[in-house]
């Protein structure tokens, strides 16, 4: 047993740290809230290879899994760094397994993007697959299929605006993937503008079903999930060592306010919060590669921790640091605005706590049943 | 990240999954509290001693198997699988054997571990007090050497759990009052049955007593009862209450709290399951459980690495703490008022909030955590470098202002 980093994943991390250092992406994220443009990172992460992460390296991806993705989102979630790997990486994911050769290979370079226009998975209290985002409006019929031909919406669509593919999950679980020029793309980034969002209506696009093994489209959602949360885990890292090095700063009474219990425990809850979480991103980073048919439970049981954490984390960096935390001046108010959008994507972090009960309590009657 | 074992430890499991397979039927019962039932407990250790599996990381010599970390956690996934209990007296094997090896003399090791082992002899820690709990150092139990080396000893202790049974405890007592509070601290090994010794039942929410009060009145041992060095008893209880706090921090799933046996809980009111409200309390919880199998996996990586577990582990209680007691309110809540008297879970909601204190209080793990690994600035102490017989003076002075009178 070995439940702890390898040296290539380290040195995968401290190179992604080093790569996105060049870049002062969160003053960015500041000034792109008042209109400036983000800086393109997209030829650094191709330099890096990260597009090709999750493709298998017979076309040409760099064939890791989906804990070195997330170590790679850990650190982009540190700096707020805008890239459109949260809709590229599960899109080429079921693009190489469904053996779409060529585009692949272009996806992986980087050469071309993809955005995963996601549904989620059934639970066991409902056997259809959903595109409504739980926690957002309903903006259409989710996309369904027929003789060559895709119609529906999908609303906000992580990385949708300037993908040229996109693999849609149909109503019954099955994908399919379209060309973005057929589709129409209403751009929805909204309050924290280093993420992209959109929402995509098809209206009879032609369409190419993937060919992919059962359980793939679902596997694909659960990697979004860990990816999301993945970011969230370098973000929660980062306020709380601001919020460490502020309270051993800052002195009221003749004390730093680190000394004071009320402080001292709030960040210990930080700690503990990220601490959790962590231990969750390797339990789902496993579970993609060695154990599959937990990914469902790992991956949202990572959503739901790291998702808690770092809106608390979030909130405490910006009450610790008292009345500046709450000013357009520091960097608090950013790290809080990604943790308000980010626990609201991708069926939401409330979501993620219902499938943990929902994978929990099938397994527990499947076992009854056994023993019936 | 690897969970598979390794050939020798797939090799290990398959000898301990063969041997429980063969003994099982020797297993007592999980539960009871009769006296039949532990004497069936302590039976039951024995034979594990037997077996290798009552002290797997105790080194050879003193009759433990001389494995590491992994191997402990193969033989408690092998028992929890066979679903027979594991050894009875945790509290010695699991924290005081280890103290005594690291700290005891060779004759102590010697005369005690091997009865321990086989639970002939069962343990109890001596160590909080009325007035010394989250405090430890501030224990007033008083032990004064004779001439001739022998002690004699007198004072309180509580929170005692298998007293009752104990034929010796790991005592810390005051041997220097003079000097600062850490300081004057020495640990004794303590013969229950000697004169002067009463223990006495203490019952908790639950009615059950699952702790004792010990009392001691000028109780005489015998030169040599000191493990480790006079007046160094600190470092002697920190190295028991490292493995306390692991113990409890990783041993949750021992004790049932996991997550699928609460989802099995829930079963019994299947209209619960679709209860939106319900599901979302229950994923929470769950993820909390799932968390701290693997924050377990993690640190056992580093056990195996050599690193010793640190302040860390304090998390781990407290997490655990936390989440069984919204697990114990969550089963209460869907079953109603019959929950609180269900065996399985009415005591699990009643025990929770003493438990929250043991191996230290929440506050006070809080307060550890953030002064060792985030490195701010200690509690203000009032107490640094003054010597205990002063700080008692001082404590009475402050009662005193408090309760509204002039200071003395």
């Amino acid at each position: 047993m070995n439940f702890a980093l390898s040296d290539e994943q380290e040195f995968l991390k401290e190179a992604a740290r080093g790569a996105l250092s060049r870049f002062g992406t969160v003053a960015a994220a500041r000034d792109a809230l008042d209109g400036a443009a983000l800086p393109d990172l997209w030829p650094t992460a191709v330099e890096a290879g990260w597009p090709g992460l999750l493709v298998s390296e017979d076309n040409g991806g760099a064939g890791l899994s989906l804990l070195e993705a997330s170590l790679v989102f850990e650190e982009l979630g540190r700096v707020l760094a805008s890239t459109p790997l949260l809709g590229h990486l599960p899109a080429s994911l079921l693009l190489d397994r469904a053996g779409a050769g060529d585009l692949v290979a272009a996806l992986a370079a980087g050469a071309t993007r993809a955005a995963f226009v996601p549904a989620r998975p059934p639970t066991d209290l409902g056997e259809g697959w959903s595109a409504d985002p739980a926690l957002g409006l309903t903006r259409g019929p989710a996309p369904a299929y027929a003789g060559g031909r895709l119609s529906g919406t999908v609303a906000w669509v992580p990385d949708a605006p300037g993908a040229e593919h996109f693999v849609v999950v149909l109503d019954d679980g099955r994908a399919a993937h379209v060309l973005a020029a057929d589709a129409r793309v209403e751009p929805a980034t909204i309050y924290d503008v280093t993420r992209a969002l959109g929402h995509v209506t098809f209206e009879a696009v032609p369409a190419t079903l993937l060919e992919l093994g059962a359980g793939d489209t679902a596997a694909a959602w659960y990697v979004a999930q860990a990816l999301l949360a993945a970011e969230a885990v370098g973000a929660i890292d980062v306020a709380l060592a601001a919020s460490v090095a502020y309270a051993k700063e800052r002195h009221t009474f003749g004390r730093a306010i680190g000394s004071y219990q009320a402080v001292k425990h709030e960040l210990v809850e930080m700690l503990r919060g990220l601490d959790n979480a962590r231990s969750l991103m390797y339990y789902a980073g496993w579970a993609a590669q060695s154990e599959p048919d937990e990914l469902a439970l790992a991956a949202s049981a990572f959503r739901l921790a790291a998702g808690k954490a770092f809106d608390h984390a979030a909130r405490a960096q910006i009450s610790v640091h008292g009345g500046i935390g709450a000013t357009w001046e520091h960097d608090a108010p950013l790290y809080f605005r990604r943790a308000q959008l980010s626990r609201r994507l991708l069926g939401g972090t409330a979501g993620a706590a219902d499938r943990v009960a929902g994978e929990l309590l099938t397994t527990a009657r499947a076992r009854n049943a056994a023993a019936a | 990240m690897d969970l598979n074992d390794t050939p020798d430890l797939a090799a290990y499991r398959a000898t301990v999954r063969s041997w429980l397979a063969a003994s099982e039927h020797e297993a007592p019962a999980a539960r009871g509290d009769d006296d039949a039932h532990v004497a069936a407990r302590r039976a039951w250790q024995r034979r594990l001693a037997e077996g290798g599996l009552a002290a797997v990381t105790w080194p050879a010599e003193y009759g433990g198997a001389g494995l590491g970390p992994l191997e402990q956690v193969v033989v408690n996934q092998e028992i929890g699988r066979a679903g027979v209990p594991g050894i009875f007296d945790i509290i010695g094997v699991g924290m005081l054997g280890p103290t005594l090896i690291a700290h005891g003399s060779e004759e102590q090791k010697q005369r005690h571990l091997g009865p321990m082992l086989t639970a002939d002899e069962v343990w109890c820690q001596l160590f909080s007090e009325p007035a010394a709990g989250s405090d430890l150092a501030g224990v007033q139990t008083r032990a004064e050497q004779s001439d001739d080396g022998s002690w004699r000893l007198s004072g309180q202790k509580v929170w005692t759990t298998n007293a009752q049974y104990a034929a010796y405890g790991l005592l810390l007592a005051r041997t220097n009052a003079d000097v600062p509070k850490h300081k004057g601290l020495t640990m004794f090994i303590v013969p229950i049955d000697a004169a002067g010794v009463m223990v006495r039942p203490l019952r908790q929410v639950s009615g059950e007593a699952h702790f004792n009060e010990v009392f001691f009145d000028d109780v005489r041992l015998e030169p040599g009862a000191e493990v480790g060095p006079v007046d160094g008893g600190w470092g002697v209880g920190m190295t028991t209450l490292m493995f306390e706090r692991v113990t409890i921090g990783l041993g949750g799933e021992g004790f049932g709290w996991r997550a699928d046996r609460f989802a099995h809980a829930l079963l019994d009111d299947e209209a619960c399951t679709r209860d939106a409200e319900t599901r979302h309390r229950f994923g929470e919880i769950a993820t909390e459980f799932l968390a701290l199998r693997f924050t377990g996996y993690r640190m056992l990586t580093s056990l195996q690495r050599g690193q010793i577990p640190g302040a860390e582990g304090a998390l781990a209680k407290v997490t655990t703490i936390r989440a069984a007691i919204a697990a114990g309110d969550l089963i209460c809540d869907v079953l109603g008022p019959d929950g609180l008297s269900d065996e399985r879970f009415g005591e699990l909601v009643s025990d929770m909030p003493g438990l929250k204190s043991a191996g230290g209080t929440e506050e006070i793990l809080r307060n550890m955590v953030g002064e060792r690994v985030l490195g701010l600035p200690p509690e203000p102490r009032l107490d640094k470098g003054i010597p205990f017989s002063e700080l008692r003076a001082k404590e009475r002075a402050d009662r005193a202002v408090l309760a509204g009178g002039k200071p003395a």
